[in-house]
């Protein structure tokens, strides 16, 4: 398959499907990301939001069609995937504990040239705390700090879509608000966001458009007011 | 007495920094690809018979270098056309992989160069003795091994702390996806890690190969007792590795040294021996004689009291 460009779509995934072993996860999952675009993927847990990223970035076999800025990437390896520009940020956040701050976030780089939209000053002025640890392992970071590390590591590497996989989970409210700012500037700079979160907090504030996913397919498509509006959807798939 | 103690002491450190030129190779390649690498002793003694071939036809020095590089040019290719595609099958496929490999390697070695060991000799150039203690010489040849199995882990140490494939092998170490995932070429890494680690057992090859004997069961001798190393150690930890390559190193130097029994020490205390009759050799026994058993004794009881080593961080 070549470039069928969907409307110019940052990211255009049609019927995702994909196993873990021989259990069947994703049943037809499609959607885009348009440029720009901040777009939040919602659900409860075990509904298959972060087999989609994983399938996505190439981490668990994808079966169907994805393409990325109008290239099918479904079978490249994921280090190439990562260079097309499409970054990942993982819910268990995999900082390298033996590692500094400073070497985390180097490795972040996918070459030592430079030239991308952000710097490692950059980072330091988002969050200051990172600076003022830079030198000491990333291991002894706190939860929160580790997430904002793992975000500034794969800014480090300047992608074009970056998907962010719950990075507000077991937070407190003034990290939360930490990591919704720090949406926000990604946003700003014209990068796409993917965000995939169980809670509507930052969801409802920051997005253009989201999705609600349930038993590995989509359930619900619409904006934040939509979604505000249709009780139903909100109590059969998102509320516990 | 001090005499014992301080050539003793040169040769167990010596032998265990050549076995950590080896342990280290493995353990990387274990914590990374989570393959127990079974050939790795294999291309030490490749290492060994390059060094001994390339020195006849041109002469040591070359050797020196030129054989481990080539070695490590095989251990690439091996993990390139061979490990990464039998990986697909797991874990197991891929330890009989090596198992395998080991012993192709041993039936070429014999095949090109025979059952009999070679003669590989130390290079004129060093083929003297470096000093004098209570009248005994220690070959300056030896020291050369000490020297260069010495450099060789500062560079290690200097290339996986300060430079960036340093740490992207530190990072892959655990988080193996995550690196990919950012971009970085893992199987890449892994072949180089993997070439690497065989050179670098070859370089101890070279070096070992004329002050030991360079025959064909020579990686089926070392084999057992790396992996005494690496497991005492803690597999995938290379601090864990380099203190298990000198502990066992100066155990083994000492306990063959060492030429009391245990009915000496009661003597020596002024005790009588009890148990007399079927079990009266037992005080007979000296250190020397029970020297080969102590490493797996350790082993053993390592994995009972800490299974994951002195410094290893994995269950599995």
């Amino acid at each position: 398959m070549t470039s069928q460009t969907a409307n110019g779509a940052m990211l255009d995934v049609r019927d995702l499907h994909a196993f873990y072993g021989k259990s069947h996860i994703l049943h037809g999952v499609t959607f885009t990301v348009q440029p720009g675009e901040i777009v939040s993927l919602l659900g409860r847990n075990g509904v298959g939001r972060s087999t989609t990223i994983k399938a996505i970035m190439g981490d668990v076999p994808p079966q169907g069609s994805i393409l990325f800025k109008g290239a099918q990437i479904v079978g490249r390896k994921p280090h190439e995937i990562a260079r097309l520009g499409l970054g990942y940020v993982p819910e268990n956040r995999d900082i390298f504990p033996g590692l500094t701050v400073r070497e985390n976030l180097y490795l972040g780089q996918k070459s030592t040239r430079g030239g991308g939209r952000w710097s490692m000053q950059d980072m330091f002025e988002i969050f200051p705390r990172l600076e003022e640890r830079a030198d000491t392992p990333a291991g002894v970071l706190s939860g929160g700090e580790q997430q904002m590390l793992t975000m500034c590591r794969t800014l480090m590497g300047d992608p074009d879509l970056i998907m962010v996989d719950e990075p507000t989970e077991g937070l407190s409210p003034m990290m939360v608000e930490h990591v919704g700012k720090l949406l926000e500037r990604i946003a700003a700079r014209g990068i796409s966001i993917l965000l995939v979160e169980q809670k509507l907090t930052i969801a409802l504030k920051i997005c253009q458009r989201l999705y609600v996913m349930g038993h590995g397919h989509m359930v619900f498509e619409g904006t934040p007011q939509q979604l505000l509006a249709d009780a139903a959807i909100r109590k059969e798939w998102l509320e516990v | 007495m001090l005499e014992l103690v301080i050539f003793s002491t040169l040769n167990g450190v010596l032998y265990g920094m050549l076995l950590f030129l080896l342990a280290s190779g493995l353990t990387l390649i274990f914590s990374m690809m989570g393959v127990l690498n079974f050939a790795h002793a294999s291309f030490y003694m490749l290492g060994a018979y390059f060094g001994f071939q390339l020195s006849q036809w041109l002469n040591f020095w070359t050797a020196l270098i030129v054989a481990p590089v080539l070695v490590g040019l095989i251990g690439a290719g091996v993990e390139r056309w061979g490990l990464r595609t039998v990986h697909k099958w797991g874990h197991v496929a891929e330890l009989l992989f090596t198992f395998g490999l080991a012993f192709v390697i041993e039936e070429l070695v014999q095949m090109v160069w025979g059952k009999l060991p070679v003669d590989y000799r130390v290079p004129p150039l060093l083929d003297f003795p470096a000093f004098e203690l209570f009248g005994t010489t220690y070959p300056a040849f030896r020291m050369f091994m000490l020297l260069i199995s010495v450099a060789i882990f500062l560079v290690l140490l200097m290339v996986l702390t300060r430079s960036r494939i340093g740490l992207i092998i530190q990072a892959a170490l655990s988080h193996p996806n995550m690196v990919a995932m950012l971009g970085h070429n893992v199987p890449k890494v892994f072949m180089l890690v993997f070439g690497c680690g065989c050179g670098l057992a070859a370089i101890a090859g070279v070096i070992a190969g004329p002050a030991l004997v360079t025959q064909p069961s020579m990686a089926h001798v070392l084999g057992p007792i790396l992996f005494v190393v690496v497991v005492f150690g803690g597999l995938g930890s290379l601090p864990g590795a380099f203190i298990a390559s000198l502990l066992i190193g100066l155990i083994q130097t000492f306990a063959i040294a060492i030429n009391y029994s245990l009915g000496d020490a009661l003597a020596s205390l002024g005790m009588a021996r009890p148990l007399q009759g079927v079990l009266s050799d037992l005080w007979q026994v000296t250190v020397a004689q029970i020297g080969p058993v102590v490493p797996y004794l350790m082993l053993v009881l390592i994995l009972v009291f800490r299974p994951t080593g002195l410094m290893g961080t994995r269950e599995s």
